[in-house]
C-alpha cells in the first residue's frame, strides 16, 4: 500500500491509482482527495461550526486570560524593571554630580593654595633680599672705615718716616765721612748737605 | 488500512469527534481540532503564566522569552500604529501567541496543526478586519470611509482607485487567512510527503535504504524551515493585524 502511493505520486498514478483508490489516492497537493467524506479536510464545511464555536470559546478565554493576568504582570515586571534602571541611572547621575563638584573644590584649594604659597615664597625672598643689602650696606661702610682708618694709619707713618729719614740720612753721612775721610764733619755741615741732596 | 492512512499526507488534516455534541441541528462536536484549541491556549498560558511567576528584576531565561514576546509584539504594534495603537496590544498579542503555538504544536508528530484548517485562519482573520470595521466606524463615523478615498488622486482617476481600494480591503481577510492555512497545509504535506519516501523506500531492502538516506535529509532539513515558517507566518499575521489596525486608526492615510 505505501510503496504504491509512493510510486503513484512519483511517477504512475494512472496505474497503480487502481490499488489505492479506496484509501484515497494521494494527490494531495493539488486538494483532490478521496476522502471517506468525499471532501478534503481542510474544506469540509461540517466540521466549521464546530471549529469556529471552539475557536471563540479557545481564542476568548485566552484573550481574557492574556488581558487580565499574563499582560499586567508581564507590563509590571518592565514597569518595576525600568524605574529601578532611571532611579539607578539617577543616583549614579547625582554621584557623579557630586564627584566633579569635588574634583572643581578641589582644583580651586589646590590653585588657592599655589597663589599663596607664591606669595609666601616671594615675601620671603624680598625679606631675604633686604636683609641680605642691608647687611652688604654694613659691611661696606664698616670696610670704608677700615680703609680710612688705614690710610690715616699709612699716611701719619710716612709723614714720621719722612721726618726720619733725615735724621737716618745724617747719621749715615756722618758715618761715611768718618770712613772714608777719618776726620768728624760737624753737624750742622751735615744736616746743610743731606738738605741740599734731598731737595 | 492503518498503514495506508499513516502513508496518506492528507490524513493528518481529519477532523475526529471526541465528544459529539448536536446543538440545533448544527454539529458542535468536540474534536480533535478543538483538543488542539485547548492545548494551545493551554500550553501558551500556562508558559507566560509560569514563567513570570517569579517576577524577577533579573529575569530568568522563560521569563525573559516571556518579556521578549511581549516586547515583540508590543514594538511592532507602536511601530505600525502609534502609541493610540496599544489598546489592541492584548489583542495582537494574544493572536501572535496563539497562531505561533498553534503552529509549533503543529510540528509535534501525532499532533492536530489548528492553523492548518481554513476556517479557523479565516475565523481570526474575520475578527481581526471585523475589530478594524467596527473600530473604524465607532471612532470616526463615515470618516472612516476616506481609507478608500486616497489623497491627492485626480478626480477623474477617483472611481477606479476606489474600485481597486475596496478590493485590496475585501481582500485582506481572504489573503491573511489564506497565507496561514496554506503555508501550514502545504508545510505539513511535504513533510509527510519526504517522511512517506523514509519508510516506503527502506521497505525495498539494503538499497532502498541507502537511498532512503535522501529523503530523511530532507525531511530533517525541512522540519527546520517549517520551525522557521512556523514563528514567521504568526509573525506575518502579527504584522499584518497591526497594520490593519492602523487603517482603522487613521483612515486618512
Amino acid at each position: 500500500m505505501f510503496v504504491t502511493s509512493a510510486f503513484a505520486q512519483e511517477s504512475a498514478p494512472a496505474v497503480e491509482g487502481g490499488h489505492t483508490g479506496t484509501e484515497g489516492d494521494t494527490h494531495s497537493e493539488t486538494g483532490v482527495p478521496a476522502e471517506a467524506h468525499g471532501v478534503f479536510p481542510p474544506f469540509d464545511p461540517a466540521t466549521f461550526p464546530s471549529q469556529l464555536l471552539w475557536l471563540a470559546i479557545t481564542f476568548g478565554l485566552f484573550y481574557l486570560f492574556l488581558k487580565k493576568v499574563v499582560m499586567p504582570r508581564v507590563s509590571g515586571i518592565i514597569d518595576v524593571r525600568n524605574d529601578r534602571i532611571t532611579q539607578d541611572l539617577d543616583h549614579a547621575a547625582r554621584l557623579k554630580g557630586e564627584a566633579d563638584a569635588a574634583v572643581a573644590a578641589y582644583e580651586q584649594e589646590l590653585a588657592e593654595a599655589k597663589t599663596k604659597a607664591n606669595a609666601i615664597g616671594q615675601q620671603a625672598s624680598d625679606a631675604a633680599k633686604a636683609e641680605a643689602e642691608a647687611a652688604r650696606k654694613k659691611v661696606e661702610a664698616a670696610l670704608d672705615q677700615k680703609l680710612g682708618e688705614a690710610e690715616a694709619r699709612i699716611s701719619s707713618i710716612k709723614a714720621s718716616a719722612m721726618k726720619e729719614v733725615g735724621t737716618i740720612a745724617e747719621d749715615t753721612t756722618s758715618a761715611i765721612v768718618e770712613a772714608l775721610v777719618g776726620g768728624k764733619a760737624s753737624k750742622a755741615e751735615i744736616a746743610a748737605a743731606v738738605k741740599s741732596v734731598a731737595r | 488500512m492503518a498503514a495506508a492512512d499513516k502513508v496518506d499526507p492528507i490524513h493528518q488534516f481529519h477532523i475526529n469527534k471526541l465528544i459529539p455534541i448536536e446543538i440545533g441541528g448544527y454539529d458542535l462536536s468536540f474534536t480533535n481540532s478543538a483538543l488542539f484549541m485547548v492545548a494551545t491556549v493551554a500550553v501558551a498560558s500556562a508558559f507566560l503564566y509560569l514563567s513570570t511567576s517569579s517576577r524577577s528584576l533579573v529575569p530568568t531565561r522563560l521569563q525573559s522569552v516571556s518579556e521578549m514576546a511581549y516586547e515583540f509584539v508590543g514594538n511592532m504594534l507602536r511601530d505600525a500604529a502609534g502609541t493610540q495603537g496599544m489598546k489592541f496590544f492584548p489583542f495582537v498579542f494574544s493572536l501572535f501567541m496563539f497562531v505561533l503555538v498553534a503552529n509549533l504544536l503543529g510540528l509535534f508528530p501525532y499532533f492536530f496543526t489548528v492553523t492548518s484548517h481554513i476556517i479557523v485562519t479565516f475565523g481570526l482573520a474575520a475578527l481581526v478586519i471585523g475589530t478594524v470595521i467596527v473600530y473604524g466606524f465607532m471612532k470616526h463615523g463615515l470618516g472612516f470611509l476616506k481609507l478608500f478615498v486616497p489623497h491627492g488622486v485626480p478626480v477623474y482617476l477617483l472611481p477606479l482607485v476606489v474600485l481597486i481600494e475596496v478590493i485590496s480591503f475585501v481582500s485582506r481577510p481572504v489573503s491573511l487567512s489564506v497565507r496561514l492555512f496554506a503555508n501550514m497545509l502545504a508545510g505539513h504535506i511535504t513533510l509527510k510527503v519526504f517522511s512517506g519516501f523514509v519508510v516506503s523506500l527502506s521497505a525495498l531492502g539494503t538499497l532502498g535504504i541507502a537511498g532512503s538516506v535522501l529523503p530523511l535529509a530532507m525531511a530533517v532539513a525541512l522540519t527546520a524551515l517549517e520551525l522557521l515558517v512556523a514563528f514567521l507566518q504568526a509573525y506575518v499575521f502579527a504584522v499584518l493585524t497591526c497594520m490593519y489596525l492602523n487603517d482603522a486608526l487613521h483612515p486618512g492615510h
